[in-house]
């Protein structure tokens, strides 16, 4: 009797997160999942077309670009780990100024990206103050944002400075907790700086560094939104087109709710790729 | 206490016996210069049907039609909704009540309906015509060497024109803003409005002309020798059609750009900003095209929620939104060219407004733009920028035109 008076505690406590899951997350998940398989806006009159939406995503080149906007985007991944490390070490080994810098690095991160856009807008556009002091030493202007070559790098850049100081605060973090026993023995072996770095403090950070990894990595799929809709607008051409970016077209400028949840589903697999992976490196990183 | 109940009573029957507040949509009542119109058309209205109310709700102009789409795809959203005339409005018939036998008198009166129309009827009452034509500041052409009151009729006169600001190198020759590609619908429309065929039109509406064709060619072939010739100015890919660009025209910073006839970026605000001596407008002529004409259609309009509980009452409200007496005010205040041609205009003052009411009331021909689907003038976007970059051809842009389905 005690067990099931427990149980039904228990389900008593879970019950209101499990009803938020489903009502907020589960069911407009299965209604979009259902909704990528119509031709229609989702109301009555939307027709079963089956995979028709999922074909035509094999041959929309706008897809295929955005998808390709994304492995340019994970191929930067190593910049947006290692910079925040670097600069982490070099404020835990005590540079004059390092509480300043900790301050300024994470100033950006509570700014909306609307805000960041809107200043680099000033910045990065063509009659820009980039532009400008390039002109002033003699360098010819560039179109940052509405050139196909330097868009999605001028976009990366400006989510890197966005968001980097949160990794220098988690690696700072990290760095408290490695063990100054450990260290002191190593320098007592006769150690040099580097091989302390490389042999002793790194490993005892892997924790954190495939954290940082992970989340970056997810965080850099689903965040861009805002600056890629102040800063191109996903131009010039496809060439900063993400497949979020992608989906809110379809849905909101095209009115192709059936269209965009197919893009929708194909983007959380990825995500779901992703989140499995990191649940791997987690359990891993608890058995060791 | 018979008193009470009766007092209680008379209170009831003095109060309207079905009061209703009617939500209307849009993105313009917040707008200080069109404010007037939209509380002019409620006065009226509340005064006609007392005790009935209007509640505006002003959505972020850029995240409209996403806001709309998903209250229209709940079943829910505002009993009347304003569109734009063509591809959105398009998009949004099938929520919206048919209203060609509705609107009783006032339908006769009104143009530019056929952009928010199909086969089956009229979806929405249009509330303005809008067009594109090319402003000029006279002061630039004069510093340039140029007649500031001998406007370009032919393409080889904007040929000279621009060669001029090429040779004085002050200022660009046509502004261009091409951020989210709206530059290139202007320049579509107009180009192919002087050079198309009234059977061009109407094949390309019905989806009948292909974009490889060479009549399309031909209007993206201008845009790259336009570009290729240096009339536009650098950076028009990451610079914001709205409001960006005709800021830069307001501040003397270009000596041509496109623009509209009613809304924004029209005749009534460039002659508050540079003074109406000082701006002239003429009609974008096209290579090898015949008289530039001027392309027009239904500008915005309302449209009624099929899902609206109170679909009569907002018909009704529909009307008051496209009446003379109420558009008088959008007109004077906003500069809105308006959709009931019972309006009078005759007080206008502005000469290129004047030029402008005499190029409408001489025939105007299609926006050719307005005739594209919402995907085609996505991908149409898309490709623009890619042309004005260099990284695709002609050809190739309207090949891949051609792959977006009407």
């Amino acid at each position: 009797m005690a067990n099931r008076s427990e149980q039904r505690t228990a389900l008593l406590f879970i019950a209101p997160a499990v009803a938020l899951v489903g009502l907020f997350r589960m069911f407009p998940l299965v209604w979009g999942f259902l909704l990528s398989f119509t031709s229609g806006d989702g109301q009555g009159g939307s027709v079963w077309v089956g995979l028709d939406n999922y074909r035509q995503l094999t041959t929309d080149s706008a897809f295929h670009d955005s998808l390709i906007n994304t492995l340019i985007l994970l191929a930067t991944l190593p910049v947006w780990i290692m910079l925040p490390l670097l600069l982490a070490i070099l404020i835990h080994q005590g540079v004059p100024g390092g509480k300043l810098f900790r301050a300024v690095y994470f100033f950006p991160a509570v700014l909306s990206a609307v805000i960041i856009g809107s200043i680099f807008n000033v910045v990065l556009r063509y009659d820009g103050s980039l532009n400008a002091a390039l002109k002033s030493v003699g360098i010819e202007a560039v179109d940052w944002l509405g050139s196909g070559t330097t868009a999605m790098g001028s976009l990366i850049v400006v989510e890197l400075w966005a968001t980097f100081g949160m990794s220098v605060l988690i690696f700072l973090a990290g760095l408290s907790t490695v063990s100054s026993e450990l260290v002191e023995a190593a320098q007592l072996d006769g150690a040099k700086p580097f091989q302390i770095w490389w042999h002793v403090i790194l490993p005892a950070m892997r924790p954190i560094l495939e954290f940082v990894a992970v989340v970056t990595t997810i965080g850099v799929l689903t965040s861009m939104f805002g600056l890629i809709y102040v800063l191109t607008a996903g131009g010039p051409g496809t060439s900063t087109t993400l497949p979020e970016f992608l989906i809110w077209m379809e849905q909101g400028k095209m009115n192709r709710p059936s269209y965009a949840s197919a893009i929708s589903m194909v983007l959380f697999v990825v995500m779901a790729g992703l989140a499995y992976v990191q649940i791997r490196i987690m359990s891993r990183n608890a058995n060791t | 206490m018979k008193s009470l109940v009766l007092s209680l009573a008379l209170a009831t029957t003095a109060l309207p016996a079905f009061a209703t507040d009617l939500t209307i949509w849009d993105w313009k009542s917040g707008d200080p210069a069109a404010a007037p119109y939209f509380q002019k058309a409620k006065e009226v209205f509340e005064a006609a049907h007392p005790g009935d109310t209007i509640t505006y709700v002003m959505q972020p102009n850029d995240q409209y039609y996403t806001l709309l789409g998903t209250a229209l795809a709940s079943d829910g959203g505002p009993d009347l909704f304003l569109l734009n005339g063509g591809a959105q409005a398009r998009a949004r018939f099938e929520n919206a009540v048919n209203l060609s036998d509705k609107l009783g008198d006032v339908k006769a009166n009104l143009a530019g309906t056929a952009e928010f129309s199909d086969a089956n009827g009229l979806y929405a009452v249009p509330l303005t015509i809008q067009g594109f034509v090319v402003y000029y500041n006279k002061k630039l052409y004069a510093d340039a060497g140029l007649d500031p009151n001998a406007a370009p009729k032919t393409w080889e006169d904007l040929s000279k024109v621009c060669a001029a600001f090429l040779a004085k190198g002050t200022v660009p020759c046509i502004a261009l803003g091409n951020k989210e590609g709206f530059g290139m619908e202007f320049w579509f429309s107009s180009i192919a409005a002087s050079l198309w065929t009234p059977q061009d039109q109407a094949d390309f509406a019905a989806g009948k002309l292909a974009w490889t064709s060479p009549q399309v060619v031909a209007v993206l072939q201008a845009w790259v020798d336009a570009n290729k010739a240096g009339w536009f100015p650098k950076g028009a890919n990451s610079t914001a059609k709205f409001m960006d660009e005709y800021e830069g025209f307001m501040r003397g910073e270009t000596a041509n750009t496109i623009g509209l006839i009613s809304d924004v970026a029209h005749w009534k605000q460039f002659d508050d900003m540079l003074g109406a001596e000082n701006v002239g407008v003429f009609l974008l002529p096209a290579p090898g095209g015949t008289a530039a004409k001027l392309p027009a259609a239904g500008g915005i309009g309302y449209a009624v929620n099929k899902k609206s509980p109170n679909i009569d009452l907002a018909v009704e409200f529909s009307k008051v939104l496209a009446s003379p007496e109420v558009l008088q005010v959008f007109f004077h205040d906003a500069g809105a060219v308006t959709a009931n041609t019972k309006m009078d205009t005759s007080a206008v003052t502005s000469p290129d407004a004047k030029v402008i009411f005499g190029w409408l009331a001489s025939g105007t021909v299609p926006m050719a733009h307005a005739n594209a689907s919402a995907a085609q003038l996505e991908e149409l976007h898309r490709q623009s920028q890619s042309l004005l970059n260099g990284d695709t051809t002609v050809a190739e842009a309207a090949a891949a035109m051609d792959k977006v389905g009407k």
